[in-house]
């Protein structure tokens, strides 16, 4: 997200002295209502998507996600994420680093740009590859001569799923490399080191847990796209079917229950990738600490 | 920010960038593949606008059942960031200055609305706030109905919406000066006054932030809420809704003209935020 | 630095895993590589023309064919193996008629397209997709199985709803998907419109006021026919689904028989879902032989057990007589007869400034 910066909730900030946070009873009330909250607008969705899945019993939820069409989507998924965020991983670098290390006029205006899939309605992201790509769109005649088969086909719902994941991660790291400054590259340039060394050895521990943010989400997001993708897919059962496009299709052939448990794969997709951001924070943070000491 | 304190003062000054490597490289690229990704296939939407005459245009954009879902989509989407800043702001307070048992799990489902499928959520909510679901049964009685209303809308665009405030303005808080707050106090100033005075300031931009980015991915959203708004024009029917609408019937021209319309509102919001964004960077910058 | 660069390799192993897993899954099913199919076969039946080639259908169909396709694709493609040695291999798509159409205009290389109504497949022909007389090349209007729209109730009709006029009472609620998204909602729409034209000697006034007052009880307008469905059966919103008779007969058999129940209006209306083959897609993918064969046996004596095995009104009247117990006679209107066609219906009552659109923005 915009200005987004990593946070690992550092323990040193919740230990404040007296005088600078609230009496116990305030601080009670205040987690409370948090957490009430959370649990009405996000947990609750989540929990009825998993009492959805099994309430068929755990028969149909195995026979749900081992269907050949559910594989085959969650296989498209998976290459359509296996494509799109390594591409956005290195735009977001290369954006970030000219961004936040040097100076040029009409920054603000980049950054804008960066940010405008965020606010684009998924119906005009998908929209916008068909008026492109599609057989009455700019290019369509020429492709079709060409035999070139874009949208309708992965290449269409990779790009869709580009455009909807750009800014994640290149959002995550301005900031943090803005804050973070030129004078240690600049030291190491003076140095002798060359770029990629710099990139490396220098830029890089710093960035590594924004940029880890980064890619996780836009993994998470490029999984879980459903509005731009729903329009340049297709829908071809078993070929262009995404895993979302997938739950949709389930739904209107009343397998709800079905329709939830490949939602709840998508939903635990999500999790481990979370989980496994977590593990690594806390691997690195126990290292750190150890060479402190 | 992290590690701001070993730079600032010299981030923004200096022409001894020229130093580093890799502009015209990194530069270079992000603006080709921006262009590809991002800005020529935005620019068709226009190209196509364009087959239309002024006032065709004009006609299809201010049509009484556009501007009524132009109302809708703004009036919930404004309603949800609203609520999202308040609450938003409480939990990344929360996660940031108080220890409870938990919180890294809290923390994490914070970002789950940006994983889960927009479809997936739509089904999961209208399931729950149906009236013969789990809240709207609990509700009903009240004669409170929250499905295919406008409320419903906003219940979904709330949850697409919550991360984006938690995550903007978590990161500024934690890297809030102690000091200032401890000046307020020795100065004498009660908490809450503190918290208006002193703390409220600080944090506005980013709150602001994160309720522009809120509000502009509400009015875009789709797949979420047209499951639970009821879809009624003039009534529950959002614009995006709308230009689908238009798609079924081959109007591409109607269908882009009204595109073009949340394009640029989407894009000056934008704009709006990264002024603000650069107001925070300014600050931190003199702050230090 | 170490520390960071196995950060990331770890995620990157994370990712690979992952992608392994669901390519070992994924062979069991269609990969996801054919999306590019047709260019594909195209070369692969051009090389050489025995008929044992095996060779590739894209049916582009609408939301409440997937289980009649289903179960005819099998049939379908045993007999064309028995017939001429060759394999077909049938791929589906399912949406709204209206987003099925215009993706097949887009660049969906539909062999053949299964729609809803006659319209949708018109707007094929000013792309140059398939011929203006595409309705006259297969029997009756090249709609193998008809349907109608019917009255979907809560057991025991407890509303006690029976004709249309029933559904403006005080008190009930109609669920129908939105006319200008739904092929489906259009049939509903006219025959409630035919039948208030019928009931007030052709006032088209009185016709305008019935149908106002009807949108008037639809608390919830869904972009589907499936949506309104679920709505309907799900959700448990409202008293009546005005739905296509295929669709009320599935719910009832997919979603409990002992909660709803059907009920036959008097006056309805003739719904003929057509079949085209897309000449261009097919011509490029060298499939129009097996694409018109493949519409052609849908009139079969097995085909029509099919559609009327999943609730479609058969044509063929032997196979009608068998199931005349489950399709009730009733006074149909028709498309062409009573709308002057299709065209003129959309136009006057769909499109942008139509009387659909007055219905809720009036005096525009």
């Amino acid at each position: 997200m915009a200005g987004a910066i990593t946070t690992h909730l550092s323990s040193e900030a919740s230990k404040r002295p007296k005088h600078i946070t609230e009496p116990a009873l305030v601080r009670i009330v205040l987690i409370t209502i948090a957490l009430i909250f959370l649990a009405l607008v996000v947990l609750l969705p989540l929990v009825s998507v998993f009492v959805e899945a099994f309430k068929k019993g755990f028969d149909v939820y195995r026979a749900a996600i081992t269907d050949p069409d559910a594989l085959s989507a969650l296989r498209l998924t998976l290459l359509v994420a296996v494509i799109a965020v390594p591409l956005n991983t290195l735009f977001g670098i290369s954006a970030a680093w000219a961004i936040s290390k040097f100076r040029f006029r009409g920054k603000q205006f980049l950054i804008t740009l960066i940010d405008l899939p965020f606010a684009v309605s998924p119906v005009i992201s998908g929209l916008i590859y068909i008026l492109m790509f599609g057989a009455q769109g700019f290019f369509g005649p020429w492709l079709d001569s060409h035999g070139i088969q874009l949208v309708f086909a992965l290449p269409g719902i990779v790009l869709a799923t580009v455009f909807v994941t750009v800014p994640f991660i290149a959002r995550e790291l301005i900031p943090l490399m803005q804050a973070q400054g030129v004078a240690e590259e600049e030291a190491a340039a003076s140095l002798g080191a060359k770029g990629w060394q710099i990139f490396w050895r220098v830029t890089y521990p710093n960035i590594k847990w924004g940029l880890l943010y980064g890619i996780i989400l836009c993994n998470a997001r490029a999984m879980g796209e459903f509005g731009a993708v729903s329009v340049v897919s297709g829908h071809i059962r078993g070929q262009t079917n995404t895993l979302p496009l997938h739950i949709e299709i389930l739904y209107n052939e009343y397998q709800f229950s079905a329709s939830f448990a490949v939602a709840s794969l998508l939903v635990m997709l999500a999790f481990v990738t979370l989980i496994v951001k977590s593990l690594m924070e806390w691997q690195m943070n126990k290292r750190a600490s150890a060479q402190i000491v | 920010m992290k590690g701001s304190s070993r730079s600032k003062g010299r981030s923004r000054g200096g022409k001894a960038r020229n130093v580093l490597p890799g502009f015209g490289l990194s530069m270079g690229f992000a603006i080709v593949y921006l262009s590809l990704i991002v800005l020529i296939p935005l620019a068709s939407v226009f190209i196509k606008t364009t087959g239309l005459s002024f006032a065709e245009f004009w006609g299809t954009v201010t049509n009484p059942r556009v501007l009524a879902s132009y109302r809708i989509s703004f009036f919930t989407a404004f309603s949800a960031a609203a609520v999202n800043m308040v609450f938003g702001l409480l939990i990344a307070w929360v996660l940031v200055r108080y220890r409870f048992p938990g919180k890294k799990f809290i923390d994490s489902l914070v970002d789950l609305p940006f994983a889960l499928p927009t479809a997936v959520a739509g089904i999961a909510l209208t399931a729950i706030y149906a009236p013969n679901g789990w809240m709207g049964k609990l509700l009903q009685p009240l004669g409170l109905k929250v499905a295919y209303t406008p409320l419903g809308i906003t219940i979904a665009l709330i949850f697409i919406g919550i991360p984006f405030v938690v995550r903007t303005v978590q990161p500024v808080l934690q890297d809030l000066n102690k000091e200032i707050e401890e000046a307020a106090v020795m100065l004498g100033a009660y908490r809450m006054r503190t918290f208006w005075k002193v703390i409220l300031p600080e944090l506005m931009p980013a709150l602001l932030t994160g309720f522009a980015l809120a509000f502009a991915r509400g009015i875009g959203e789709y797949g979420s809420v047209v499951f639970i708004s009821g879809n009624m024009p003039m009534k529950t029917e959002i614009a995006p809704l709308l230009i689908m609408t238009k798609l079924e019937q081959f109007d591409y021209a109607g269908a882009t003209a009204i595109a073009l319309v949340m394009l640029v509102v989407s894009f000056l919001l934008l704009l709006f935020i990264n002024f603000m964004q650069w107001r925070i960077n300014r600050r931190v910058v003199e702050g230090g | 630095m170490l520390k960071g660069k196995w950060s990331i390799s770890l995620l990157l192993v994370l990712v690979l895993i992952l992608s392994a897993c669901g390519a070992n899954g994924g062979n069991q099913g269609t990969g996801a590589g054919a999306g590019e199919s047709p260019a594909a076969s195209t070369e692969a039946s051009a090389a050489g023309e025995k008929p044992a080639e095996p060779v590739k259908l894209l049916n582009v169909s609408y939301d409440p064919t997937r289980e009649l396709y289903e179960e005819y694709n099998k049939a379908f493609s045993t007999y064309w193996k028995n017939k001429t040695g060759q394999d077909v291999t049938i791929s589906q798509s399912h949406g709204g008629s209206g987003k099925q159409a215009r993706a097949v205009i887009d660049g969906l290389k539909a062999d053949v397209v299964t729609l809803a109504l006659g319209y949708d497949i018109d707007s094929l022909v000013e792309p140059g997709l398939l011929s203006a007389d595409w309705q006259s090349k297969f029997e009756h209007n090249s709609s193998p199985y008809t349907s109608t729209i019917v009255f979907l109730v809560r057991k025991g009709n407890p509303k006690g709803i029976k004709v249309w006029n029933d559904l403006i009472k005080d008190g009930v609620e109609v669920i129908t998907p939105n006319p200008q998204t739904s092929g489906g909602a259009r049939w509903n729409y006219l025959a409630a419109w035919g039948y208030a034209l019928k009931q007030n000697n052709n006032d088209e006034a009185k016709a305008q006021e019935f149908i106002t007052q009807l949108f008037k009880h639809v608390p919830v307008l869904d972009t589907g026919a499936r949506g309104a469905t679920t709505t309907f059966v799900e959700k448990g919103i409202g008293d009546v689904l005005l739905a296509w008779e295929n669709e009320a007969f599935l719910s009832i058999k997919e979603l409990g028989p002992d909660q709803f129940e059907i009920v036959y209006p008097s006056v309805s209306i003739l719904a003929e879902p057509p079949v085209a083959v897309v000449d261009k897609n097919a011509e490029a993918n060298k499939s129009t032989e097996v694409a018109k064969a493949y519409l052609e046996y849908l009139y079969s004596d097995e085909g029509q057990e099919i559609a009327a095995k999943n609730y479609y009104r058969p044509i063929n009247e032997t196979i009608a007589a068998k199931y005349a117990d489950t399709f009730k006679k009733l006074d149909l209107l028709t498309i062409d007869g009573d709308f002057g066609g299709w065209k003129a219906a959309q136009e006057k009552h769909f499109n942008a400034g139509g009387i659909f659109e007055k219905i809720y923005t009036p005096g525009s």
